[in-house]
């Protein structure tokens, strides 16, 4: 009793400190976005208009939020949700320092990629329900963009898993205390990052939103609250790729002593959430056939190649 | 390389992080408009300060959004001037069509935009808030010094590069 009791009062402190890491990244995104595009972004509201992101949840908060017409509306409702839930859940498994995680389970990567994939159906039911074409292309484009990228997602991070032996978070980064794997895993980095971008649903792919060509993908029909939950899922998810790929490749929460280890954590997937930003502002939106192609055919052959050749060096014994 | 490109603009796009910006903060820094932009609407006055409008109705006319209304009076001394001259800024365009068309160099658009109001009906000027104390931009121009109409202390022909009147029942040339 007590100990669930403790594990839910630290859930609500990580959803509600989640819930402030997404506003201030939002904030961060605009002014980063802004200075790359030589202008200078929102600076208006408090110390550098740091107070930007509660000047933005207090206006969507109150704004008007229903169905459309001939809209599913319980669907349309429910859908928001399902986007954010999911990855708040797989913030649940991450592990912020030694022993830092609210969950420690044994298949922690395995839940966080689960997790990361259940949003897609949050994606095509709020795009159905919207009865709205734009939102149905948008829809459909995650589905494809789903099927595209999970293929070599989890791929990717396996060669990481057979040389730490483990699929728990913390196992992974202790078996980096002396050489980070992205320096024996380059190619499962840069595949998982890939990925990432895909998963998160980030320029350049992210087509189910792709407001160039399709409004605003499978959100046209939302506003207030469910805009809001489906910007908090893709902010928050661009994060847990970042933690993620902290974990798996950067060494997670280890560094020099001088700071203690969530800070190094925290600074580590900054940076990674800094070079998403610079992605955007940097890459144009390939075709969705192209993103497909891409990892059908060069990025899942690479990803098998690595696991192969991490198979053979761990079997062999070359570490 | 294929990738190789993918680098360099992100490097390109990296570098502008460290560059000046553009934007100006515009609350605090004025930006310096040219003398001939088109904003708040005034009335001028001749140098010796009476007002030049003489209610002609001219740039009511070429109002093509029908903001300006001119109601005219005549002094005792037998000029023209506006009893009634309002402007709807809430419906002015600022096409300046209104300064071209005047004869007497009266109304005129200047480079103040900064016409925000909470109410809209503090957006309809009335000759006291057009009317300003100077000349404009058409220095040193005074109407009724050049006009042909006779005004109290200034009889036909006398007005400046004027012939005298001619008399119609005289028949020398």
């Amino acid at each position: 009793m007590i100990e669930a009791l403790k594990i839910g009062m630290l859930s609500a402190i990580l959803i509600a400190g989640l819930l402030v890491v997404a506003g201030v990244f939002t904030w961060a995104e605009r002014r980063v976005l802004g200075l790359m595009q030589e202008r200078l972004g929102p600076n208006r509201v408090g110390p550098f208009g740091f107070l930007q992101w509660v000047a933005d949840t207090v206006k969507l908060l109150t704004k008007e939020d229903r169905p459309p017409p001939g809209a599913d509306a319980p669907l349309f409702r429910l859908a928001p949700a399902l986007a954010a839930a999911p990855i708040i859940a797989g913030f649940g498994v991450v592990a912020f320092g030694e022993g830092l995680a609210i969950a420690p389970i044994d298949m922690g990567v395995v839940f966080i990629l689960a997790m990361m994939a259940l949003t897609v159906y949050a994606l095509v039911l709020g795009a159905w329900s919207s009865n709205n074409r734009y939102a149905l292309l948008g829809g459909m484009r995650a589905a494809a963009q789903m099927l595209a990228y999970e293929s070599f997602f989890g791929l990717s991070l396996m060669g990481v898993v057979m040389l730490a032996g483990s699929f728990a978070l913390s196992d992974i980064v202790s078996a980096q205390s002396n050489l980070w794997f992205i320096v024996v895993q380059p190619l499962g980095a840069a595949l998982f990052f890939l990925a990432g971008v895909a998963a998160a649903h980030r320029l350049p792919f992210d087509l189910p939103e792709s407001e160039n060509d399709l409004v605003a993908g499978f959100m046209t029909e939302y506003s207030g609250m469910g805009f809001a939950l489906f910007f908090l899922g893709e902010y928050l998810a661009i994060l847990l790729v970042s933690a993620l790929a902290v974990t798996l490749f950067l060494g997670g929460w280890l560094g020099p002593s001088f700071l203690p280890g969530p800070i190094w954590f925290a600074l580590k997937t900054s940076v990674l959430a800094f070079v998403f930003i610079w992605l955007r502002a940097t890459l144009p939106r390939p075709r969705y056939d192209q993103l497909v192609k891409f990892a059908w055919k060069a990025a899942l052959p690479l990803a098998l190649a690595n696991l192969l050749l991490t198979g053979v060096v761990v079997v062999g014994g070359g570490l | 390389m294929k990738g190789a490109g993918l680098i360099e603009s992100l490097l390109r796009v990296g570098r502008k992080l460290a560059t000046p910006k553009y934007t100006r903060q515009y609350p605090e820094e004025k930006p310096n408009l040219p003398a001939r932009s088109r904003g708040r609407i005034i009335l001028t006055r001749d140098p010796d300060g009476t007002e030049r409008c003489v209610a002609c109705n001219l740039c009511a006319v070429a109002c093509p959004v029908d903001c300006i209304k001119v109601e005219k009076t005549e002094t005792e001394d037998g000029r023209w001037r506006p009893e009634t001259f309002r402007i709807n800024l809430a419906r002015c365009i600022f096409c300046g069509y209104c300064e071209e068309a005047c004869p007497t160099s009266a109304i005129q658009l200047t480079p103040d935009f900064e016409l925000a109001e909470h109410q809209r009906d503090a957006l309809v000027y009335d000759l006291p808030d057009l009317l300003i104390a100077g000349e404009g931009k058409h220095r040193g121009y005074c109407y009724w010094s050049l006009a042909g109409k006779a005004i109290r202390g200034k009889d036909k022909g006398d007005a400046e590069n004027e012939a005298a009147p001619t008399d119609l029942k005289d028949l020398t040339p």
